[in-house]
């Protein structure tokens, strides 16, 4: 089966600055590549080529088999969670919710959302306006927002930030569950324990390359965290 | 996994443009601003105005645009703000929707924004001038919508451009105003007339200007705006 996320000599700059170098990487169906990097790494910029919010300055991707920047096909398989909301903030989360279902074309769009703030834990604050909500169910809103479409691609930008210890474990219970349903996973985060419980493979990326990029193994945080050190201050 | 189709353009736009609304009958924090801009305005030009040295006829046209021109703006520049919050448009960008709907809708809830202050405007400024309004109500918001959507479209694509920019609030103006002239000059005009009580034949001339630049501006700036949203 060909992977859902493909990469071929990648590359995005910004002017002079290339912020993602000649990139080659895969993902298949149901395997979730965790990628961590200090700040400037690139780490973004390439989620954000992979979302179709920046075209790529040369090399190819390809989400589920259409070439990137590939339009609404490419689009609509994909869910992008961020740091940053991404929420109308005047309006409530099933509001918020429900519009993202309805621009997916998701049939029954409320129910979905619905469904959606239910698996996040946020039901009974479905009709609160989100400028009302703490940090952190904002950000289970905007996850229930990215998975509404029940999406076949999930690129998750720092999706912890400003989690509680609930809210972590409903992310991570819905990350467990898409992935399981065959969905395919870039998460780009610094907590190495978190991206480690949920990873198939990793990469540590620095100045828009790959240091390193391999299958998860069995390897444990603590080996881990020694192999990163190594490869950022190389 | 359910089977999807997303919305086309015109329904897209249509969801967008609910959204905005929603967004705004909820805050009214622009809508306020430009009410209250507008009425403000129309006072102190008539406190200004001398009656014995201009007529109310030859004034009002000329108020009443710089009124809509620069509320308007107020506006127009709130309508990407939502948006850049909290990087909403980088959900809507990433959705299944053409960038056109983006625009069409935008553009169709500001046109609603701009007409909303028009319809208290105008009458305001018929009470405070004395103006004959009921005589040439219709021509007048005729030309009232034609030139709102003249304005919504140029401004809708330059409030697109400079959202993310830290001067974004001296950028729109600056960028849009020299657009905007095209688009007010045959408004006032058409309302000069009008309001002197020339038939409405007179004013054709300048209406078919008015068309012409807005057929030009909603087409071009349809087209321009998916590349403002290009990084």
């Amino acid at each position: 089966m060909p992977p859902t996320i493909e990469a071929s000599g990648l590359t995005r700059s910004f002017g002079r600055r290339v912020a993602v170098r000649a990139l080659t990487f895969a993902v298949h169906r149901g395997e979730c590549l965790a990628l961590f990097g200090p700040n400037g790494a690139g780490k973004t910029t390439l989620l954000r080529v992979l979302a179709g919010l920046l075209r790529p300055t040369s090399g190819n991707a390809r989400i589920d088999g259409v070439a990137l920047p590939g339009g609404a096909a490419a689009r609509s398989v994909v869910g992008l969670i961020s740091h940053q909301s991404m929420l109308y903030s005047a309006l409530t989360a099933l509001e918020n919710v429900e519009f993202t279902a309805r621009m997916y074309g998701v049939l029954e769009p409320r129910d979905a959302a619905l469904r959606a703030l239910q698996r996040m834990r946020l039901q009974d604050r479905a009709d609160s306006p989100v400028r009302s909500l703490s940090r952190g169910m904002q950000q289970r809103v905007s996850i229930a927002r990215a998975i509404v479409h029940d999406p076949r691609v999930v690129l998750l930008d720092e999706p912890y930030t400003g989690l509680d210890e609930g809210g972590a474990s409903a992310l991570s219970d819905a990350l467990r569950s898409l992935k399981a349903s065959g969905a395919s996973l870039v998460l780009v985060t610094h907590h190495l324990g978190e991206g480690l419980a949920l990873a198939s493979h990793t990469a540590i990326m620095r100045d828009g390359r790959f240091l390193t990029h391999e299958p998860r193994g069995d390897v444990e945080l603590e080996t881990y965290r020694e192999t990163y050190r190594e490869a950022v201050t190389r | 996994m359910s089977a999807r189709i997303p919305p086309g353009t015109f329904a897209a736009a249509a969801l967008i443009a609910r959204k905005d609304l929603a967004i705004e009958f909820r805050t009214r924090s622009a809508f306020l601003a430009a009410l209250v801009f507008a009425l403000l305005a129309i006072v102190i030009f008539y406190f200004a105005w001398d009656a014995t040295a201009v007529s109310a006829i030859d004034l009002a046209p000329g108020v009443l645009w710089v009124i809509f021109t620069f509320s308007g703006l107020l506006g127009l520049h709130r309508s990407f703000g939502v948006e850049e919050a909290d990087r909403a448009i980088d959900a809507l960008l990433a959705s299944p929707i053409e960038r056109e709907a983006v625009f069409l809708g935008k553009a169709f809830a500001n046109l609603v924004f701009v007409l909303g202050v028009q319809a208290l405007a105008i009458p305001a400024v018929a009470l405070f001038y004395n103006l004959p309004l009921t005589r040439v109500l219709g021509p007048l918001i005729a030309i009232a919508v034609l030139a709102a959507i003249g304005l919504v479209s140029i401004g809708t694509l330059f409030s697109a451009m400079t959202a993310n920019t830290r001067l974004s609030e001296l950028l729109l103006p600056v960028l849009a105003l020299p657009f905007f002239v095209p688009v007010v000059l045959p408004a006032a005009q058409s309302t000069a007339r009008l309001l002197a009580g020339r038939p409405v034949s007179e004013a054709m001339s300048w209406l078919r200007i008015l068309i012409a630049f807005d057929i030009v501006f909603v087409v071009a700036c349809a087209l321009a705006f998916p590349f403002t949203l290009e990084d």
